[in-house]
């Protein structure tokens, strides 16, 4: 519905919104109980067309933090998709029993579709390999909160590069910043795509290296993205086993690394971080979960047109 | 070889050597009832070889159709035996159900009454974008 605005892709927001949600999620960190009751008698459904119960806990945690109420599923059996209902009508349906919707689902393009038909705002909580505009939020709240800017900033990203979505996302946002410089570290199969170095890195202006090789970097970064070589993008399970274990961080690896990098994952990771750096204060990851819970809260606030 | 001119109708000139039928295809001129001759390798002074179609009555053309086909195509609508119109075509932004996305992993390969949509990214590079999945056209 074009009177309804819902959140698909990241580059749908301004750099002065993004700021605006930052700046709200950071007000959120400080003061919790200000914004308890700001969802009183809202109603959020997380429509999880697959599972991912990080994300669908994140939004249901945020909702419930501003005083607002959710329902919905949690996979794609438990819902009329089963009996092969399309998305826009079980979009039209849920958007009469809530206020805004949450929407996961392995197909590229599905929350395009359910916004289209929805009579409420609808956030795209991941399609597929294609967008999650609400992580690239959370990596930026956590990048600002970690780095209380973002301007001139080197960030490294690290592991498959081809089809983590996250990665495509960040890059996307970080683009837009001055001083923005970017260093790929990834297997030559699971290099960044070349449309992104095209449309996103050389159209704007961004420096970026390129390299197999993850400490002869490590020392240029500020922000280091690790991503996990995911399982259910390959339609290779041998190319999958080829690559899984390309690129390991362990505390040697940091021996390089500024004082004041951050290490950040969208999670869940496998082994692609050892359980050993943890403990190192520049592992940020697990900081970085607690930022998506407020991000998401300044969001649907956003979204449902709430100060 | 000469082919009749037409009283009314449309010829469409400039067509890329060897993209006639194509066009033809796209355009679901098959489907008409009125004469449609096609002619292939015609010389060209601009083009070297060029392709044209004449269709022996007025109808309404989806001009984004013959943009997305070829951009350097010319459409001259033919009334009483007299050009009343010449129009220069450009790409357009935005193409729905002309191509089809073959990303497997697209809405669309499941959902199949959804419009195939795709958007011009690159009108330079003529490179199109499904509108669901951001797929290149042709990829």
């Amino acid at each position: 519905m074009e009177n309804v605005r819902s959140l698909i892709d990241i580059l749908e927001l301004s750099t002065e919104e993004i700021d605006r949600l930052v700046e709200v999620g950071t007000k959120i960190i400080e003061d919790p109980a200000a914004y308890a009751h700001k969802c009183d008698g809202r109603i959020l459904a997380t429509l999880f067309f697959e599972p991912s119960t990080r994300t669908r806990l994140s939004f249901e945690s945020a909702m419930l933090s501003l005083g607002g109420q959710v329902l919905g599923f949690s996979e794609a059996s438990s819902s009329s998709a089963a009996k092969g209902e399309s998305v826009a009508d079980t979009v039209r349906t849920v958007s009469c029993y809530s206020d805004i919707i949450a929407m996961r689902h392995p197909k590229e393009g599905a929350p395009l579709v359910a916004s289209q038909h929805s009579l409420v705002p609808v956030i795209n909580a991941g399609d597929g390999g294609h967008n999650h505009p609400t992580q690239t939020l959370t990596d930026l709240l956590t990048i600002h909160h970690e780095k209380g800017r973002f301007e001139n900033l080197t960030v490294g990203f690290c592991g498959d590069l081809k089809f983590g979505r996250t990665v495509h996302s960040l890059i996307s946002a970080m683009s837009r910043y001055k001083g923005t410089k970017i260093v790929l570290v990834s297997p030559e199969e699971l290099k960044l795509p070349s449309y992104v170095k095209k449309e996103v890195l050389k159209k704007n202006g961004i420096p970026y290296t390129q390299t197999t090789n993850l400490e002869a970097v490590m020392p240029d970064l500020d922000i280091l993205y690790m991503t996990r070589v995911q399982r259910e993008r390959f339609f290779n399970e041998e190319d999958y086993l080829r690559l899984k274990d390309s690129y390991i961080l362990t505390p040697d690896k940091l021996l390089g690394a500024k004082e004041d990098l951050s290490i950040l994952h969208p999670l869940p990771r496998v082994n692609e971080i050892s359980v050993a750096v943890d403990k190192d204060p520049r592992a940020a990851y697990f900081r970085q979960v607690r930022y998506g819970r407020y991000i998401r809260m300044a969001l649907i606030m956003m979204l449902l047109g709430i100060e | 070889m000469t082919i009749d001119s037409i009283k009314n109708g449309i010829v469409i000139d400039h067509i890329a050597a060897g993209k006639a039928m194509e066009l033809y295809n796209i355009l679901g001129l098959g489907r008409l009832d009125c004469s449609v001759a096609i002619l292939k390798n015609v010389v060209s002074g601009k083009l070297g070889k060029k392709d044209i179609i004449k269709i022996d009555t007025n109808l309404d053309l989806d001009w984004d159709v013959i943009g997305y086909v070829d951009p350097n195509i010319t459409v001259n609508i033919i009334q009483d035996g007299k050009r009343v119109e010449k129009r220069q075509l450009k790409l357009p932004e935005r193409i729905t159900n002309v191509i089809r996305c073959k990303n497997p992993r697209c809405i669309t390969s499941v959902e199949q009454e959804l419009p195939q949509v795709f958007k011009l990214t690159d009108r330079e590079k003529r490179v199109y974008r499904c509108l669901y999945c951001e797929t290149q056209a042709g990829k």
